[in-house]
């Protein structure tokens, strides 16, 4: 059966190709999966990041942002190796909770 | 996602191995059973995990146009195994027909595949 996220050849519809900015939570992940991926670190590999991308059920996959799934990926490649407890992912979850909503922009 | 991407701040990170980058050039590899101009198909197979072959392609017919060289197998690599020995990667060339039906008769489209991905055809037994 044809996995979720392999959609060559189906139909796409138009394309509207148009420029967009990368929120800074963006950019920290795409920093995060550097520095992990990194030759002197190897704490994940690309290939790792893709298998927890392409595992994604279709309801979540479609749903996700593109840095959504890498973040999701990068979660489950830390936990699969070890570097990372479930229970140290869980507080530090709700510790970021906690701190409330970020201010917006300027305000703080 | 600003709560989940802020988690990785406090946790401790051990820095791996730094093996692999000396033995770089005495990896094995399998050895390459195609060379350009060979005839060959796409195993249909659905393993699970990350798969580097398109769906598309899967039990199409194609000429190999290249032997890229030989890498680490990506579907053992995605569940941190080294991926060794290497597999030899063909540029193999599909006419849309092939993949499409109903493309233009003149197109075709280049995919990168790994060995162990294909099979040889007779020359015969091509259907399209």
């Amino acid at each position: 059966m044809r996995s979720n996220h392999d959609m060559g050849g189906l139909a796409a519809g138009k394309i509207v190709p148009r420029e967009h900015t990368y929120e800074p939570w963006e950019k920290r992940v795409d920093a995060l999966m550097m520095l992990l991926s990194h030759k002197d670190r190897q704490l994940l590999k690309v290939d790792e990041l893709r298998r927890n991308i392409e595992t994604l059920g279709p309801d979540a996959y479609d749903r996700m942002s593109y840095y959504e799934r890498w973040m999701h990926a990068i979660c489950q490649t830390l936990i699969q190796r070890g570097v990372i407890t479930l229970d140290e992912l869980g507080r530090k979850m709700e510790a970021v909770k906690a701190r409330g909503a970020l201010p917006e922009e300027g305000k703080c | 996602m600003s709560a989940l991407q802020s988690v990785s701040d406090g946790l401790t990170i051990t820095a791996a191995s730094r093996a692999g980058a000396t033995a770089q050039a005495r990896k094995p590899r399998v050895p390459p059973q195609f060379s350009a101009g060979d005839l060959v198909r796409v195993r249909i197979a659905f393993p699970p995990g990350h798969v580097r072959t398109p769906h598309y392609c899967r039990g199409k017919t194609g000429v190999v146009e290249r032997l890229c060289g030989a890498f680490a197998n990506p579907e053992e690599l995605a569940y941190n195994r080294d991926g060794l020995p290497a597999q030899p990667l063909y540029r193999v060339r599909f006419t849309a027909l092939e993949l499409w039906g109903d493309a233009a008769a003149r197109d075709v489209i280049e995919v990168e595949v790994y060995q162990h991905w294909l099979e040889p055809v007779d020359a015969g037994e091509r259907v399209s």
